[in-house]
């Protein structure tokens, strides 16, 4: 037996349906799957292993998929010191990585230059791509490397992604 | 045969060519007044005394005097275990002496370095490139009248660098001869 009202309880659907928005949906899809790009380049490197193993789990938040390659990856976890013969290298792998991307800076040397006051190391890595979160600590613990990437999938998870979209592709329409 | 005993050997054989051997905490130091002539020292070491194993070639800036440049090999003999060190000046204006790459080949890479480092050129290296800093940086970093915090250079589009930020300095030695306390590296502005 049907009920009256449009809006009224359906027995049939029950249970197999949510509410939500595009945006919250698209969001939601994207922040439980970061797919890292390690950029190990010093010590803070060994903590990104233990935070990728069993004991820290990095998978619980969907981000155990470390990616070689930059074109398969979300967010770059710049573990380490970056020299300035290296920086080039660095740039060029953020470059080639598909948008949208973020980036984490791992540690004191990738944030600041930290203890390398030194002509050899950039003096963070945000004088050459735009960070996301900075990490503190030398290294820092693995439990940090979590907080930042859950910090990461917070921020990821407030992006209107549809509306940018749209927003994007009514821009090229007026400008072409 | 001991170390002196090797250091002798090359005495006797070069003559006037080396100092004295002199000996500072059991290890043995030997000088060569014409940098031109390592090639002929180091062929005899290796050939004639058993030094068979180059350990490092260092550098050292003697800023301010003239000559400004000391090259120091350290040889060890693996058969016995001595070892000696071999010094040779070399003056800013020709900043060049012969590589020693025909004696030992793993000099190869200890010449670029000290090339890299201090920009002292060596004659007959088969590939005198940069080893630590790229290709196209203008400076030689360890040398003594270069900062710590390094200097501005550009390559467009390729890197830069930037001096780096020492306030309150980390980690700067004085050279004095006060006692150890006030030497030691410490917190410190770089005028100070």
């Amino acid at each position: 037996m049907q009920t009256q009202s449009e809006y009224g309880y359906n027995s049939k659907i029950e249970g197999d349906v949510v509410l939500t928005t595009v945006d919250a949906a698209l969001a939601w899809f994207r922040k439980n799957s970061v797919w890292p790009m390690p950029m190990g380049l010093a010590c803070c490197a060994i903590e990104l292993m233990a935070s990728g193993a069993s004991r820290f789990d990095i998978s619980r938040f969907g981000s155990e998929v470390m990616r070689f390659s930059p074109r398969q990856s979300d967010c770059m976890i710049v573990a380490g010191t970056v020299t300035y013969k290296m920086a080039p290298v660095l740039k060029r792998i953020y470059d080639q990585m598909a948008e949208p991307k973020w980036v984490i800076a791992m540690g004191a040397c990738a944030s600041t230059g930290g203890m390398y006051r030194s002509y050899a190391v950039l003096q963070g890595v945000d004088n050459i791509v735009p960070v996301d979160v900075y990490i503190g600590g030398c290294p820092p613990r693995p439990e940090a490397v979590l907080d930042a990437l859950m910090k990461i999938q917070d921020k990821i998870g407030k992006e209107p992604i549809l509306q940018r979209t749209v927003a994007a592709k009514l821009l090229n329409l007026q400008e072409s | 045969m001991s170390a002196l005993e090797s250091a002798n050997k090359i005495k006797a054989k070069f003559g006037d060519l080396v100092t004295e051997p002199t000996e500072f905490r059991g290890e043995i130091t030997l000088k060569i007044a014409d940098a031109e002539k390592i090639c002929d020292v180091c062929l005899f070491a290796k050939k004639q005394l058993g030094f068979d194993f180059l350990v490092d070639i260092s550098s050292v800036d003697n800023y301010g005097e003239d000559p400004r440049w000391t090259i120091v090999y350290h040889l060890r003999a693996i058969g016995n275990g001595d070892e000696i060190r071999l010094k040779t000046d070399v003056s800013e204006e020709k900043s060049e002496l012969p590589s020693i790459i025909g004696v030992w080949r793993t000099a190869n890479w200890h010449e670029r370095e000290i090339y890299d480092m201090m920009g002292i050129r060596f004659a007959g290296h088969p590939d005198l490139r940069r080893i630590l800093m790229w290709e196209g940086y203008p400076y030689h970093p360890l040398r003594k009248d270069f900062p710590l915090a390094g200097k501005s250079s550009e390559m467009p589009g390729v890197v830069f660098t930037k001096p780096a930020p020492l306030e309150g300095g980390p980690f700067v030695t004085l050279p004095s001869s006060a006692d150890a306390i006030s030497r030691e590296p410490r917190v410190r502005n770089p005028e100070e």
